[in-house]
């Protein structure tokens, strides 16, 4: 027979175990008080960052009075969805998918060019030494410090001296400089790239492209996973730059092109009286759906990407 | 930096003296190799950064630029523009609000979330994460119905603090604090992920040796894992403050140049870059514009170079 069944007699737990035992399980070493704490903390802030994007999506199916009359977070109707969607694509004859292709058009463009310009300087940054390697490290931290709105300005004038102002190249080209996956894909290989595995490969007879094709490049999956990440949402969400570059609103992108459509939902402007340029038959409904449109795509690849957010920049060693 | 360079061995091949003799060749493969890069860095970073130095001494008054003819002129102008201290003001308040909040209220949520990981932490953590998917336009969107107390779901609140209409919430001297609001809404879940991955990536023996020696959670939090990542703490620092001080897009849109905006008590011009943009694009001055955005861009260099020489920071080689 084994020790439990001769425990059994006095092996029911006082009240105090238990509740000891509960502490333990519950709280840890955190004591009673610290779990409280910290689940109202992350609760409370759970509330702020999901409450706005669920209003978001229940405000689709609300007419404006409902909007008004019904609670916040209730649901209005299905028709109504339908309703704000078809007025959408209605919009301008169709304008929005339009905008929906050129971001698509854009992002993808960045991602390639960006990504094979930045990846393979990063790499021979981190593995090789020559004459002006630590300037270009500088250069490329400083770069990165600038917000891109920094330099839209002058960008403006430079690319109107090419006359490239209001050419879908005016939003592709300046996304070709990223400087971030630059660094990022430097402090990876520098980190995790042993260097005997390409001395290896080299006294095997590897050239210098091959190791960089064949070894390096597979060994920095996670790597790449990150970088898209951050370029696709970057460039998605660019607004300034197609802001200040483009005048001709088939070249949009969606994040300006969903600026036009605010300002002309009258619905949104109680402030003001409908002008000339303002029309007033779009809805809440129609302005939060229009919303959706450009953040459901990000949030699928935020949602595919997190991993590579908290592990592509740390733990993405090929030690193991 | 030494726990930096303890729990991320950057740099392992730096003192190998095999390398620092890389051949005339390989040098020349090198330069193949950075060469697409340097082109579209000089192209699209330091180009435009020189030509708006150039620029910010060009004489605009004719409509074509006049190179040099104007000396100091721009600046003063800048200095002299009645909205600039206005701007300045208002950047300054947003910026000290901010920066401290979002980025002790990260590292707080972080650190939160990585004591008892778990599927519950996973799914907060994702909740939070998921938020950053919404920017730019759709965040003011979001942020003009959260605002609104007939329809928002936060109204309880916003009526219990007196406020009756969206005017009374959006005006001037509330944007410090919504543009606070916001960018935490979209930018903290990010800057979460990533400290939660340095947090993460702090050796379990430390944390171990650190039980035995009596430290409760969070004690270990306060003088263990703070300390250990403090350097990707001021990492954000800086992206945070060089991005803060460039606001643009959340400020144009509620006021909205032309009395296009959404919100009724907003000035048109509010931030600094947006007088930027006013002075180019309304204006027509460009050696103006140009003086600006480098005031501002000097702004957000020389409060990264500070915390960078204060911090030791970037010192990862030598």
């Amino acid at each position: 027979m084994s020790k439990i069944d001769t425990l059994r007699p006095d092996s029911r737990p006082s009240l105090l175990l238990r509740w000891k035992h509960f502490r333990m399980r519950t709280a840890g070493d955190i004591g009673i008080l610290g779990f409280g704490l910290r689940w109202g903390v992350l609760l409370l802030f759970a509330a702020y960052f999901f409450v706005p994007l669920l209003w978001l999506v229940l405000a689709t199916s609300k007419s404006a009075p409902q909007l008004l009359e019904l609670k916040p977070l209730a649901f209005g109707s299905f028709q109504r969805i339908q309703e704000a969607w078809q007025r959408i694509i209605e919009y301008q004859d169709g304008e929005v998918l339009l905008w929906a292709s050129n971001s698509i058009r854009y992002a993808i463009w960045a991602l390639t060019l960006s990504l094979a310009i930045s990846i393979p300087a990063g790499y021979i940054l981190a593995v090789a030494r020559f004459p002006g390697r630590r300037l270009l490290l500088w250069l490329t931290l400083i770069t990165m410090l600038l917000p891109p709105s920094a330099l839209v300005l002058p960008m403006f004038m430079e690319l109107n001296l090419f006359h490239l102002i209001n050419t879908q190249w005016a939003v592709i080209l300046p996304s070709a400089f990223f400087p971030f996956g630059t660094y990022l894909t430097y402090i990876y290989y520098a980190s995790s790239l042993p260097p005997d595995l390409l001395d290896a490969a080299r006294v095997d007879g590897c050239s210098e492209a091959e190791l960089f094709w064949h070894i390096a490049l597979p060994l920095a999956t996670p790597l790449l996973g990150l970088l898209a990440f951050i370029n696709f949402n970057t460039n998605w969400n660019n607004f300034f730059g197609p802001y200040v570059l483009l005048n001709d609103d088939t070249l949009f992108n969606l994040p300006v092109g969903i600026q036009q459509f605010v300002l002309a939902t009258s619905a949104l402007r109680p402030g003001f009286n409908p002008s000339p340029g303002v029309m007033v038959g779009y809805q809440q409904a129609e302005a939060a759906l229009f919303g959706l449109i450009m953040v459901v795509p990000v949030a699928i690849v935020f949602l595919i990407a997190q991993r590579y957010v908290i592990g592509g920049a740390f733990t993405g060693s090929v030690k193991g | 930096m030494t726990n930096q360079t303890e729990s991320l061995p950057l740099l392992p091949l730096a003192n190998k003296p095999r390398l620092a003799s890389f051949s005339r060749w390989r040098h020349l493969i090198a330069y193949l190799f950075v060469l697409p890069y340097f082109l579209v860095m000089l192209a699209f970073g330091l180009g435009p950064g020189l030509y708006a130095l150039v620029l910010s001494f060009a004489d605009f008054s004719t409509g074509l630029p006049k190179y040099f003819a104007a000396g100091f002129g721009n600046y003063l102008a800048v200095f002299n523009e009645f909205r600039f201290s206005f701007t300045f003001v208002n950047i300054g308040k947003f910026l000290v609000i901010s920066v401290p909040l979002g980025i002790a209220m990260v590292i707080i949520l972080a650190i939160l979330l990585q004591m008892r990981p778990g599927p519950l932490s996973t799914a907060l953590r994702t909740l939070y994460f998921i938020s950053g998917a919404v920017t730019g336009p759709v965040l003011v969107l979001i942020a003009i119905f959260m605002l609104d107390p007939s329809i928002s779901p936060f109204q309880a609140l916003l009526k219990g603090m007196g406020f009756q209409l969206t005017n009374d919430v959006i005006y001037s001297g509330s944007l410090p604090v919504i543009f606070t609001l916001l960018g935490f809404f979209s930018g903290a879940g990010m800057w979460i992920a990533i400290q939660y991955g340095a947090l993460e990536a702090i050796p379990t023996e430390v944390l171990e040796a650190a039980t035995i020696d009596g430290a409760n959670a969070w004690q270990k939090a306060l003088f263990i894992k703070f300390p250990l990542i403090r350097p990707y703490v001021i990492y954000q620092f800086i992206l945070i403050f060089a991005g803060n001080v460039q606001l643009f897009v959340e400020p144009q849109i509620l006021g909205g140049g032309n009395n296009l905006g959404v919100g009724g008590n907003v000035p048109t011009v509010w931030s600094p870059n947006q007088l930027a943009y006013n002075f180019a694009f309304e204006m027509g001055n460009f050696g103006a514009a140009s003086a600006l955005s480098l005031i501002l861009l000097a702004t957000g260099l020389g409060a990264a170079y500070l915390i960078i020489r204060w911090t030791g920071f970037f010192n990862i080689e030598n």
